[in-house]
């Protein structure tokens, strides 16, 4: 590939659905002139000024025929996204129309983008740097409000800070070790191997931290994986429906672009729920009494959380208990359904079985209790606070990967410490954490390890007091 | 100027006769270039104009490097030591270092006898003013007197002496090094040039009376019982004793004294305008910068068996002369100093690194290279390093032989010039050991196995030296192999001694080298429970210790550096433009073209230079590749 003479690339950019306004990008040296192709406006769009909105239709160049109303936003080089010239339709949505419009751009030469490719060619133009490439390729992929809110807040830093706060600690305990090596003979306390291992500690209980995180982060980046078992006829095609339909079911089903294989989300009020075999459920509505438990089984195994429907019309069954017994192995919650109809359930045996707050009464065909299974699942998951703006997710699977060997390398300079060896080798291993993380942020190539100290600490009155 | 008259012809010119000109000059005139070594004052050969210390961590490691790259100040150490101690001996092997105490005008004068023995080389005393330069190539110099000297490669080695200005309170001159004059118009002949120069301050304290010092009020500070060399070439001590050094320390008076007199102080009254080094700051600074610091280490140094001076070594200041006796004399032990030197700051001008090959050639004039203080360095070993390479490489011009250019995973020598020439200095660069990311490869006991095979082949190690060395270092093979194969099972002799040891009986066979991995068990142990066929010198048995014990640690790093060196395989042309690379932030295009990086390796180091503009350098260079091919075929 040729970075002087890059093609031009477009894509869908916003979530297909129904209804609602869709956007189409194009970057690329090509993108003003082939829109020009198919747009009709006031005046053709090479001769528009950069970052203005101009007002026209999608025509069809081979028919004339008019395909949509659209306004087009034009922002030249370098001042883009991608710093190429970009072109972006919005146009009035539609599943029909978006994929109309697209396809004639391909015809005049423009190529499909790769998924990410907007965020890789701002990366290659030097517009942003790794990782806000990367939180920006999440927030490419992310699928509900709350995953976008994350990988927006990394992409502003909040990692960032986090990380950064990490690593002054280790270059502190690394200055130390240092100025002991570099000036052997002046009075500078020599610094202890059981302070090595108190801040190798520290550093692994704050790197644990941000990991925890990370379950979070991926539930948010792909969706909390669900299972909604439960006897034939409890409700289970109801609520689904009634998630799907309260939430704008997420349909993806155009291999390439997005996704290759079809999965149903729905977004709950911002959780996104990732739900398995939709196909399944939806089946038995019409093979009575045949599958059951047996099906449930398996769904029991893949999933992050378990929704088991009772029926508060009906007493708890064999087939119920067991299953309630399996459940419990998984995060879970018991939505008790119909209590629209008269109670037939032992609820004071159901909470000798489970606790009392993972039990939610509904009644889906008259949508009551969706608020509160929706603060279960956040309990669950958030700790109580989806949205607490304060704190950080580690939602990339690149940054997991980082911290973890980080939390590997402290783990080795602790060890080292422990058997004592020389204060030398165990900074190898802390020098190494501290390049790892740095990675995360892109701030390991061009800084060496004594600009850090000497920036950080030429003026502390600690470093230099020795000489 | 006066008439000039034509001095004669050389293949080399060195000007300057420090530490890195003596380098230069030997590996030039040792390689069988006809060597011309010009210096201002020939009693100043090798002189050490500030503290009469040599090596320490960093320090320590590039002498011996010097040493295994066939160079000269390991060995004249060693023979004008008056003390030797190994430092960090507490800590891993990568940091432990030698520090010699040194008979400075023995060290000098030694220095100056090899250089009028070496063959091929001759030396003058000169003071160089201009440099003649036909289309961008260094043909040759010219003195004060006049005299014009042909050369095929020039070596600049100026120290402090160039635009040299010593700076005592309100008191200011023109002068080098302890009053030597200085090299003024050469400064203006290098501006002349298009070089890029800069002010740089050094500082040296004052030299008292050994007779005026209360010694009983100090602490000694001897050397070591079993002294260890710094050449591997040096076999005996030198025929007289050790020196101790001592130690005191500053007074709540001292701090006193330098607070009421801040206002005199050139420093902070704007009278300096070089920029200092932060590692290396004066006694006022020090004071000023950490205030709640009640007291700074003072030792004192002998600067030699013949003299009577000692060097106050901490108390590096330029305040007035009169406040600098004051200052003394607050110290406990020298209430009654005698100042028989001034200590004084020094500017001088050096010339920006970055305008430099890693070859330490310009890249403005072919044929030149500059070597030691003048490229922004400071200290004596920094200087010897810098001097050998540019020596070797002007050697290699002169001789059409392929360059020298060492990397970061060869030596502290390749950390100091690759920092040098890709990243600058804004202040007097100082080797650390933490300027190197692959320390534990770079240790002072392995410097000849690192380097004696590049001396070898470019002449400056002899076949005798060469020989003895492979032999080492099939030793060393040998014995890791054999320890690696034989087994040792858990006998009761065996237990015992693991048990005596403070480390764990064994549970089955295990061999010898993962018995030797145990932090408490040493070779000495291993020796005693299965011997070698033949015994091992010392050196060989600490290098098997050393290379099994921390394996784990050493594989870690070689790994860190076949990841460096796919990076530093990838050249860059020469002649490529940076402006023709679309994408790159200004900021690194105006980087890489001033610093014209010879791989991506370097490119990746240069600050400003982000991984983006890496990738895009990448890419481009793949395209640029690709078409080269397209037209050679």
């Amino acid at each position: 590939m040729v970075v002087s003479a890059m093609d031009s690339i477009a894509a869908i950019s916003t979530p297909l659905g129904e209804g609602g306004i869709a956007v189409i990008r194009v970057s690329g040296p090509e993108s003003i002139p082939a829109a020009d192709q198919i747009f009709k406006g006031k005046k053709p769009l090479k001769e528009c000024k950069t970052h203005t909105v101009n007002y026209g239709h999608i025509i069809d160049p081979a028919s004339g025929e008019k395909v949509d109303e659209v306004l087009v936003t034009i922002m030249r080089s370098p001042r883009s996204f991608t710093r190429e010239d970009v072109v972006e339709i919005s146009c009035h949505g539609g599943i029909v129309s978006v994929k109309r419009i697209l396809e004639l751009l391909l015809q005049q030469g423009i190529r499909l983008a790769e998924p990410g490719e907007f965020t890789k060619r701002a990366f290659l133009n030097g517009r942003i740097d790794l990782s806000q490439a990367e939180a920006v390729m999440d927030m490419i992929r992310s699928k509900t409000d709350q995953a976008f809110h994350v990988a927006l807040k990394q992409a502003e830093g909040l990692l960032s800070k986090q990380i950064r706060k990490l690593r002054q600690l280790l270059v502190e305990t690394m200055a130390h070790i240092e100025v002991n090596i570099d000036y052997p003979e002046h009075d500078v306390e020599e610094l202890t191997a059981q302070f090595i291992k108190e801040k190798c500690a520290q550093a692994i209980d704050e790197i644990n931290r941000l990991l925890k995180t990370a379950r979070q982060g991926k539930v948010l980046r792909e969706g909390i994986v669900t299972a909604i078992v439960g006897r034939p006829n409890v409700g289970k095609s109801s609520l689904l429906n009634l998630l799907a339909q309260e939430n704008k079911a997420i349909v993806t089903d155009i291999p390439g672009t997005t996704r290759d294989v079809i999965e149903e989300y729905v977004s709950l009020n911002g959780i996104p729920l990732r739900l398995l075999d939709t196909a399944g459920i939806r089946e038995t509505m019409d093979v009575v009494e045949q599958i059951g438990v047996e099906r449930s089984k398996n769904a029991l195994s893949e999933a992050d959380l378990i929704l088991l429907v009772l029926s508060y019309n009906q007493p708890m069954n064999d087939d119920e208990k067991a299953l309630l017994e399996q459940v419990k192995s998984k995060p879970f919650i018991v939505i008790v359904n119909k209590t629209d109809l008269p109670q037939q359930l032992d609820l004071d045996e159901l909470y000798k079985k489970v606790p009392k707050h993972r039990v939610i009464q509904m009644s889906i065909k008259n949508e009551t209790g969706l608020d509160q299974l929706e603060k279960a699942i956040s309990d669950m998951f958030f700790g109580g606070g989806i949205d607490s703006g304060d704190q950080t997710y580690v939602s990339n699977v690149r940054h997991i990967h980082l911290l973890t060997q980080a939390k590997e390398a402290l783990e080795e300079a602790k060890e080292g410490a422990e058997q004592l060896l020389p204060i030398d080798m165990i900074q190898i291993d802390v020098h190494r954490a501290w390049e790892l993380l740095g990675e995360i942020i892109g701030e390991t190539a061009s800084e060496s390890l004594l600009d850090e100290i000497f920036s950080k600490f030429c003026f502390t009155g600690f470093f230099l007091s020795f000489i | 100027m006066h008439l000039s008259f034509i001095g004669g012809k050389y293949d080399v010119i060195v000007i300057g006769a420090g530490h890195a000109g003596c380098e230069a000059a030997l590996a030039t005139a040792r390689m069988g270039c006809n060597t011309l070594l010009l210096t201002i004052n020939l009693d100043m050969v090798a002189f050490l104009p500030c503290n009469p210390s040599l090596g320490g961590p960093a320090k320590g490691h590039v002498i011996r490097e010097v040493d295994a790259l066939g160079g000269q100040m390991g060995k004249n150490i060693d023979q004008t030591y008056i003390q030797m101690r190994m430092l960090n001996t507490g800590k891993g092997p990568a940091v432990q270092a030698l520090r010699a105490q040194a008979d400075k005008f023995l060290y000098s004068k030694n220095m100056k006898e090899t250089l009028e023995r070496t063959e091929n080389l001759t030396l003058r005393q000169a003071m160089v003013e201009d440099f003649i330069v036909e289309d961008g190539v260094c043909k040759g110099v010219i003195t004060q007197s006049g005299a014009i000297y042909e050369g095929k490669a020039v070596v600049l080695t100026t120290g402090t002496y160039l635009r040299g200005k010593v700076i005592v309170g309100e008191l200011m001159y023109e002068s080098g090094p302890n009053n030597q004059q200085p090299s003024i118009k050469l400064s203006d002949s290098l501006k002349r040039l298009g070089f890029e120069l800069a002010r740089f301050k050094t500082g040296t304290p004052p030299r008292i009376h050994r007779d005026s010092i209360d010694f009983s009020k100090t602490e000694i500070q001897p050397g070591d019982e079993n002294p260890k060399f710094f050449s591997y070439e040096t076999t005996e001590e030198p025929p007289w004793e050790q020196m101790p050094c001592w130690l005191t320390y500053t007074s709540t008076e001292t701090h006193e004294i330098i607070l009421e007199n801040l206002h005199r102080a050139p420093m902070f009254s704007g009278a300096i305008e070089g920029t200092g080094a932060r590692y290396c700051p004066s006694i006022e600074d020090k004071v000023v910068r950490f205030s709640d610091k009640p007291r700074h280490q003072i030792f004192l140094e002998p600067e030699g068996r013949e003299t009577a001076e000692y060097y106050v070594q901490g108390l590096s200041t330029s305040m007035p002369e009169e406040v600098q006796l004051r200052l003394l004399r607050s110290v406990p032990g020298l209430e009654k100093a005698k100042l028989m030197r001034t200590g004084y700051a020094i500017e001088y001008d050096v010339i920006i690194p970055t305008q430099l090959w890693p070859t330490l050639e310009t890249k403005l004039v072919k044929n030149l290279y500059t070597a030691g203080q003048i490229n922004g360095t400071s200290g004596y070993e920094e200087a010897a390093a810098q001097g050998i390479i540019a020596g070797i490489n002007a050697a290699c011009r002169v001789l059409d032989r392929e360059e020298v250019v060492l990397s970061r995973s060869d030596g502290y020598i390749g950390v100091l010039i690759d920092d040098l020439v890709t990243k600058g200095t804004n202040e007097p660069y100082r080797l650390l050991t933490s300027r190197a990311e692959y320390r534990l490869l770079l240790r002072h006991d392995n410097a000849d196995l690192r380097l004696t095979e590049i001396g070898y082949k470019v002449g400056l190690i002899s076949e005798e030296r060469y020989q003895k060395f492979l032999k080492k270092k099939q030793m060393i093979e040998d014995e890791i192999k054999r320890l690696e194969e034989t087994k040792v099972k858990p006998t009761p002799e065996v237990q015992s001694m693991l048990e005596q040891a403070g480390t764990a009986p064994l549970q089955n066979a295990v061999a010898l080298a993962s018995l030797l991995r145990r932090p408490q068990v040493h070779y000495n142990m291993i020796e005693q429970l299965s011997p070698p066929p033949e015994l091992l010198p010392p050196e060989v048995k600490e290098q098997v210790e050393i290379q099994l014990k921390y394996a784990g640690y050493i594989e870690k790093q070689l790994l860190q550096v076949e990841k460096m060196q796919k990076m530093e395989k990838k050249r860059i042309p020469s002649d490529i433009d940076y402006n023709d690379v679309k994408g790159l932030a200004s900021e690194a295009r105006q980087k890489l073209s001033e610093i014209r990086p010879i791989s991506i390796g370097q490119a990746s180091r240069i600050s400003g230079v982000n991984p983006s503009d890496i990738s895009i350098l990448l890419v481009y260079l793949e395209h640029y590749n690709r078409v080269v091919a397209t037209r050679g075929s």
